[in-house]
């Protein structure tokens, strides 16, 4: 008779692996013949392979992991070349609307194993505007990418952007010279259908001092239904002097997806960045985004959403970096979960030695909306000047019942007095979006998650 | 049969009984008026008609349209044609008053019609605008966030903006008149008296006999105690004003 083996708990979660990728370093997308790569590109790529290697796999004794348990990611199963159905290769019509006005200044679409779709402004052409994905760029702006690329978000900083680093060769490249003020936005959409994926995809966005642009860059997937799907994505934003960027960014992936993601905005002397961000997608994410404030008057501005049910998990890591006097910081980031899902906020301020004068607010408000729902909020200081203002604030609320009878009492149903309150709730983040559209779309994706 | 009628009404709160047999009957077209001091169970009963999760019914029926309401949700209630204006009017920050009143209108449409469409924006303004103006309020309140805010005149003017724009059949309003200064007071009285008709029928709560010289109650009850223990015409409230509730004292120890 064989030993009974006493299964603990603590046992259990022993058996959890922590994922392996199946990929090797000849699935890198550095080996075409075809001589579009340049060498430095090549020699980035094994770089960060080679970190991706050494980096270990994250784990919950990480201070930044440490309510974010990655090991049920299937990542053995992962494929770069996953079967696609033809029709799910377009994305959904919402998705391609101008977002802003009537008529986008430039867009650009980005489907798994299909070239990119490219369109945009022959006025800004002209002006040496880039606004092309990475592929192309890497073929037509060899010089840009390799002064620019990796240069804020370093493969070095975690597991994932390694992994990202080394394997994305899709993404979407923006360049605004010096003085150039695009009136029209511009627009990218990321699309990724495929059962069991793995998408890696870049951001690279680069304003030159005093110029100005509205970008929104939206990241999205079918639900599948079946497997796990993967996403590793690198973001890196410059800010020059004087320059304004508004970035809208927004996430719906589907709920296979897991993903992860590192990004970073740079702003110059007088630059001022309005980040404006929705989440609702993937079964988990981890986001780390910060803003780095790096010359005199530079001002960061975070607006966030998010919104989760069934049994996602999104967490959000995001730094506010005041490194020289007289920056500015605000960060707003609300959150409503439903069901069993749970979000995780961890927000930090720092400001550097002699960063006099420094602005830096954060806060964080959250809506549970059912009893086995959780919101972790963490917010955080490390403040090395002694003349500065830094304030924050977290809370997690549930619905108020007077509110819901007052509702109830006009004869509104408790679903739609429920609808009401969130969107409520997430008023005043819509108040800082600047344009009806997004704003929109981001109602819809509120309304979707309560139906 | 458009009678709300009231039998044998008991409440809990929190286990403790607050309403102790109410019986009250108020018919379409009528105007009642509840006195009582404080703390003897007139927002309790306001509360509990409208179907206050908090408010227990131990015992006791109230009848409207042929159905105990007592059984229905506070929605289905309201469907029914019944209103409360709130003694402390609730705030929902981030929900405009004009959004708000769209939801209000349009869940009452679907319910007549599931196939309604809801009320048309230029309908829906036009109605809100003569509403406001009828209130006297600047027409920019149709866009601040319902009772976020708001001055108590201003929450009290809003719940009458609500009353005019649902069209109740059976209002309660709960002070109303309290926390308003004598222009307001006049102001919300006439909006009410706008409103006055053979469909509706109304509970006016009060302290004082001011706001019944705006509008004249067809009765005055009394509550003292959980239950009402003198009722009358308009006379009885200017008694009260009067001698105040000392006499009444005797009526409750009788019951006990
Ligand atoms: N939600 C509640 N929770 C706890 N106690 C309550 C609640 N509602 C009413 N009560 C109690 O019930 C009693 C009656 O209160 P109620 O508000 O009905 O009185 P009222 O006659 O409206 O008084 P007022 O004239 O001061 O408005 C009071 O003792 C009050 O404290
Ligand atoms: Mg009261």
């Amino acid at each position: 008779m064989a030993t009974p083996v006493v299964v603990t708990k603590k046992r259990r979660e022993e058996l959890l692996e922590s994922p392996q990728f199946p990929f090797t370093e000849r699935d890198l997308p550095i080996w075409a013949q075809d001589g579009d790569i340049p060498e430095a590109l090549k020699e980035y790529h094994l770089r960060a392979w080679g970190l991706f290697q050494t980096i270990p796999m994250p784990s919950l004794t990480d201070e930044a992991w440490r309510r974010t348990d990655i090991r049920g990611l299937k990542a053995s199963e992962l494929t770069l070349y996953p079967v696609l159905q033809k029709r799910s290769l377009r994305p959904p019509r919402d998705l391609l609307k101008p977002l802003v006005g009537k008529k986008h200044g430039g867009q650009v679409v980005l489907v798994p194993a299909h070239a990119a779709t490219v369109s945009v402004d022959e006025e800004w052409q002209k002006k040496g505007v880039i606004f092309t994905d990475l592929k192309t760029a890497r073929k037509h702006h060899a010089e840009f990418l390799l002064s620019t690329l990796g240069q804020i978000v370093r493969p070095e900083e975690g597991k994932f952007a390694a992994l990202a680093a080394a394997f994305a060769e899709d993404g979407v490249v923006l360049y605004i010279p010096s003085g150039v003020r695009l009136k029209a936005p511009l627009h990218s959409v990321i699309w990724s259908p495929g059962v069991r994926l793995a998408r890696f995809t870049r951001l690279l966005i680069w304003l030159d001092d005093d110029s100005e642009l509205t970008f929104v860059h939206e990241m999205a997937s079918p639900d599948q239904g079946e497997g796990q799907s993967f996403h590793a994505g690198i973001v890196e934003i410059h800010v020059g002097k004087g320059a304004h960027l508004t970035f809208v960014e927004m996430q719906s992936w589907g709920r296979d997806v897991w993903n992860f993601t590192h990004e970073r905005a740079r702003v110059e002397r007088d630059g001022t960045l309005d980040w404006i961000f929705g989440s609702v997608g993937s079964q988990l994410t981890k986001t780390f985004m910060e803003i780095d404030l790096i010359g005199e008057g530079a001002t960061g501005k975070m607006s966030g959403f998010y919104f989760t049910d069934g049994d996602q998990h999104l967490d959000h890591d995001t730094q506010q970096n005041h490194l020289a006097p007289h920056t500015t910081s605000d960060l707003l980031f609300k959150g409503a979960l439903q069901d069993r899902s749970r979000s995780v906020w961890q927000g930090m301020i720092y400001v550097a030695p002699g960063a006099q004068k420094t602005d830096g607010y954060q806060a964080n408000r959250n809506l549970t909306l059912s009893p086995y729902a959780r919101a972790d909020s963490i917010p955080g200081l490390e403040i090395m000047a002694n003349d500065v203002r830094c304030t924050h604030g977290a809370t997690v609320g549930k619905i108020d019942e007077e509110q819901l009878f007052y509702l109830l009492s006009r004869g509104i149903s408790r679903n739609e007095a429920i609808r009401l309150i969130v969107e409520g709730f997430f008023e005043p983040i819509m108040e800082r979006v600047p344009y009806g559209g997004v704003r929109q779309r981001f109602r819809t994706a509120i309304k979707q998650k309560i139906e | 049969m458009s009678e709300l009628r009231i039998v044998n009404l008991h409440v809990n709160v929190n286990g403790r009984e607050i309403l102790k047999g109410v019986n009250l009957t108020i018919h379409k077209g009528e105007i009642h008026a509840l006195m009582g001091p404080n703390g003897t169970g007139k927002s309790t009963l306001a509360y509990t008609l409208m179907g206050h999760p908090s408010y227990e019914v131990t015992e006791g029926e109230v009848w409207y349209k042929g159905q105990n309401i007592l059984e229905l949700e506070a929605d289905q209630r309201a469907h029914l044609g019944l209103f409360l204006a709130f003694q402390y009017p609730v705030a929902i920050p981030g929900v405009s008053v004009a959004n708000f009143l769209r939801a209000a209108i349009n869940a009452r449409r679907r319910i007549a019609n599931p196939e309604d469409k809801g009320i048309p924006i230029p309908e829906f303004r036009k109605e809100l605008k003569k509403v406001m103006d009828l209130l006297k309020v600047d027409h920019s309140f149709a866009s601040r966030y319902l009772n976020d805010g708001f001055s108590g005149g201003e929450k009290k003017r809003a719940e009458i903006i609500q009353m005019a724009m649902l069209k109740p059949e059976i209002a309660i309003m709960d002070e109303t008149d309290s926390g308003l200064d004598i222009d307001a007071l006049r102001i919300v009285s006439e909006g009410v008296n706008a409103l006055r008709g053979p469909n509706l029928g109304v509970l006016i709560i009060t302290h004082y006999q001011r706001i019944l010289n705006y509008i004249k109650p067809d009765y005055v009850h009394i509550m003292m105690d959980g239950r009402i223990v003198e009722s009358g015409g308009p006379d009885l409230a200017l008694h009260l004003e009067e001698h105040g509730y000392d006499w009444l004292k005797n009526k409750i120890e009788m019951t006990f």
